[in-house]
């Protein structure tokens, strides 16, 4: 399908669905079915299998027209990461009833992956489910869950098999956070609101047919998941200035008082950085214009922390005395977002959730490993877990 | 701003490989070392096969006036390969930099450095950034008196393109350079060795009047390039470093094991593949006569010198004493990429452009 032949088929839609009189979520639900969700995604699940870069051309011709946005900031987790692992790894019947309402933002989703005693070290996770008849019974503990108070599913990977090691006994699941097993509890975190939570799973009950892959192949799917995430979190497609670096930018510009030469070197050479990273996924993007994530989303998200983190922290230095105040939006107020804006709020918010950058999604240093291992192919970290049963694992 | 292609056509990586074979073969490390013991014999037969023989001398001149018609993306995969083995050629300085300036002139030399017969070089210092002041030599009543210090490519050239000033501005003369005194110069980068040029020799017409903007776009577009040898220079030292690491034992096994060498080394891999985005960006602008070019050679000129440098130094310091050797091939691009990072404009120049250029001006 030639750009042409599909911007004739938006226009078609827009003629049968006029935004000016149309319901929202009708909207939406009708642009899913006409293949206008994501045009990347196969006929009959939102898309109509054509290039990630004809995406571009339906949302410029519908935001032109007026049509609502799916407003992607409140369901990150469910088009960054769960869409892509139901697409690629679940049945007819999973896809057909989870993808749509995850695009347009009626079932929002969370990730019950991370635990107290398995953040970096993912496969050593103890969350156990056990199988009941059609059914899986799961008792456990999660952890850094953004969105669990608001999410209707969760992607959650749990052991089946505490016999094998602890890469093969692992299980992914899609979870309902309704059930009355399922208990979420604020985390607050160094920026006074708690936008994580703690999970607490007892005596859940997950039916079979919500299992995503085969028993003990969760892992194949949740690394599916994670290439994923990050290259959500560091490759998104974006005009130059857009994130942190726009931010800070536009504080220098309004503070002429407050330019120095030494803030001016920093600034510019970090400008020069995040053009430079901005390149590079696209050029990455380009890469991939076909095909799953493999490991070279890793790098461009150490990228990316880094320069958010560096960003944030000369922003505040060229506020001064502004910068030492936390006053501008909510304070420290204990808050529970409903979407995580890294750019949003004032200059201290942004310093401060920077720091979750390096750390979510995969530290920086775990993110090495991955450049070093895989890319670079340099000889793996001594695993001496590696072929013991988990049940025999130190805890 | 557009997407542009930041990859590679199957004609630039068809390009790629007709130049590796050729710089494999007759761009031996030890040949290229011995210019620092002043045995230059390597550049010859190695320019010519690629000048002429490879028609690379015409790769920027359109057909019709005698070249290949290509494109800055195919000049760039060119330069990359230069970069890879520190080739001693005058691609950048003959085909690159003096080329774009003939490109604005009539006559028939474009023709005979675009087929390979002559070799031209533009007569100013190595280190000229686009943007600095131009250096150029008095005319007085038809003679160039004056000395240019640090040119690149003289050395190599038979012409040289020489902005001489008269009281009605500066414009281009054609000189050859056997009237001219060449004093080669003991360079840091004896790759890309620099000459002192001193002029005492009446020339005839120019072969361009007003000639600051040509003389500023021809700098323009060799700023826009250069970076891509830069990439072929780090590209080097991160597979050369990486190789030697996986081989590499002490204490009883492989160092590239070791978690803190280990991530050097992912780090550097990050910068290399961001100076490969930054520098591909910068030629498909100048391909493309994209409105961004000037950004994007700034950008990539203040990245990729500073990348090619930091992946020379890890290069050096992570194989340990041997890359602190005559006989290790390491020196060769550290002493390339230092001098890189200063050719053109040092990496700060080309920040100052850019803040210009996006907006952020510096405090007064």
């Amino acid at each position: 399908m030639t750009p042409e032949e599909l911007s004739g088929r938006v226009r078609d839609f827009l003629a049968a669905h006029d935004p000016a009189t149309t319901d929202r979520l009708e909207l939406l639900r009708a642009r899913f079915d006409a293949g206008l969700a994501w045009v990347y995604y196969p006929e009959g699940h939102g898309g109509l299998g054509l290039p990630r870069s004809m995406q571009a051309v339906v949302d410029q011709l519908l935001a032109a027209a007026g049509a609502p946005d799916i407003d992607p900031s409140k369901n990150g987790i469910g088009l960054g990461m769960a869409a892509p692992t139901i697409l690629a790894f679940g049945t007819e019947e999973q896809k057909q009833r989870f993808l749509r309402p995850l695009w347009t933002g009626e079932e929002v989703w969370c990730q019950l992956f991370s635990e107290p005693g398995a953040g970096s070290d993912l496969a050593a996770l103890a969350t156990r489910a056990v199988r009941d008849g059609d059914e899986w019974v799961v008792n456990g503990q999660k952890v850094w869950t953004s969105s669990a108070h608001l999410a209707r599913f969760a992607i959650l990977v749990a052991r089946t098999d505490p016999d094998v090691p602890k890469h093969r006994g692992i299980t992914y699941f899609l979870c309902d956070m309704t059930d009355p097993g399922v208990d979420v509890r604020p985390l607050r975190q160094i920026t006074g609101e708690a936008e994580f939570n703690e999970v607490f799973l007892t005596d859940v009950r997950i039916p079979d047919s919500q299992r995503l892959g085969e028993v003990g192949q969760g892992w194949a799917v949740a690394t599916a998941t994670l290439n994923n995430e990050r290259v959500a979190i560091g490759g998104a497609a974006a005009p130059r200035e857009s994130g942190m670096v726009g931010v800070v930018a536009q504080t220098w510009r309004d503070h002429p008082d407050r330019q120095t030469p030494e803030l001016h070197e920093r600034l510019v050479r970090l400008w020069v950085e995040a053009e430079v990273a901005r390149l590079t996924g696209q050029r990455l993007r380009q890469k991939l214009a076909q095909g799953q994530p493999g490991p070279e989303g890793a790098a461009m998200k150490v990228s990316f922390a880094r320069l958010a983190q560096q960003l944030s922290g000369l922003e505040l230095e060229i506020l001064g005395e502004d910068g030492l105040r936390f006053e501008s939006d909510q304070g420290w107020t204990m808050a529970r977002p409903d979407h995580v804006d890294f750019t949003g709020r004032d200059a201290g918010y942004r310093y401060l959730r920077a720091k979750g950058n390096s750390i979510e999604g995969g530290t920086s240093e775990i993110l090495r490993n991955i450049v070093a291992e895989r890319v670079l192919g340099l000889p793996a970290e001594h695993r001496v877990d590696k072929d013991v049963p988990w049940k025999d694992l130190a805890k | 701003m557009t997407d542009l292609d930041l990859l590679y056509t199957e004609v630039e990586d068809d390009l790629r490989s007709t130049v590796r074979e050729l710089l494999a073969d007759r761009c031996d490390p030890a040949a290229v070392t011995a210019m620092y013991d002043d045995d230059r014999s390597v550049v010859d037969r190695l320019w010519k096969a690629m000048a002429a023989d490879l028609g690379l001398a015409g790769l920027l001149v359109p057909e019709d006036r005698g070249g290949a018609g290509a494109s800055a993306r195919e000049a760039a995969v060119v330069l990359e390969e230069l970069g890879r083995f520190a080739a001693p050629v005058p691609f950048l300085t003959s085909a690159v930099m003096a080329t774009t300036a003939l490109l604005d002139t009539d006559g028939p030399l474009l023709g005979e450095v675009a087929s390979g017969e002559r070799t031209a070089a533009l007569a100013v210092p190595l280190a000229t950034s686009p943007r600095s002041d131009l250096p150029s030599v008095p005319v007085t009543d038809g003679r160039l008196v004056g000395t240019i210090t640090s040119v690149a490519g003289a050395l190599e050239a038979d012409v040289l393109l020489v902005p001489g000033r008269d009281e009605r501005g500066v414009n281009l003369y054609a000189v050859p350079t056997a009237d001219v005194t060449v004093t080669p110069v003991v360079s840091l980068d004896m790759t890309r060795q620099l000459a002192d040029l001193t002029f005492e020799v009446a020339v005839g017409e120019p072969v361009l009047t007003e000639a600051e903007p040509t003389i500023r776009n021809a700098l323009d577009t060799a700023a826009a390039l250069l970076p891509s040898e830069q990439v072929g220079i780090a590209q080097w030292c991160l597979a050369t470093t990486v190789g030697y690491l996986k081989e590499r034992k002490q204490f009883g096994r492989v160092v590239g094991g070791y978690q803190a060498l280990k991530h050097r080394l992912a780090d550097l891999a990050i910068t290399v593949d961001s100076a490969t985005a930054a520098a591909r960006y910068a030629a498909a602008t100048l391909a493309a006569g994209d409105d961004d070019v000037l950004v994007a050679t700034g950008v990539a000129q203040s990245y990729c010198g500073d990348a090619a440098v930091a992946a020379a130094e890890e290069t050096i310091q992570l194989h340990g004493g041997i890359g602190m050797t005559w006989e290790h091939p390491a020196h060769l691009y550290l002493k390339r990429a230092k001098a890189d990072q200063i050719a053109l404009g040092t990496s700060g120049e080309h920040r100052a452009r850019i803040a210009d250029l996006v907006d952020l001006p510096a405090p007064h």
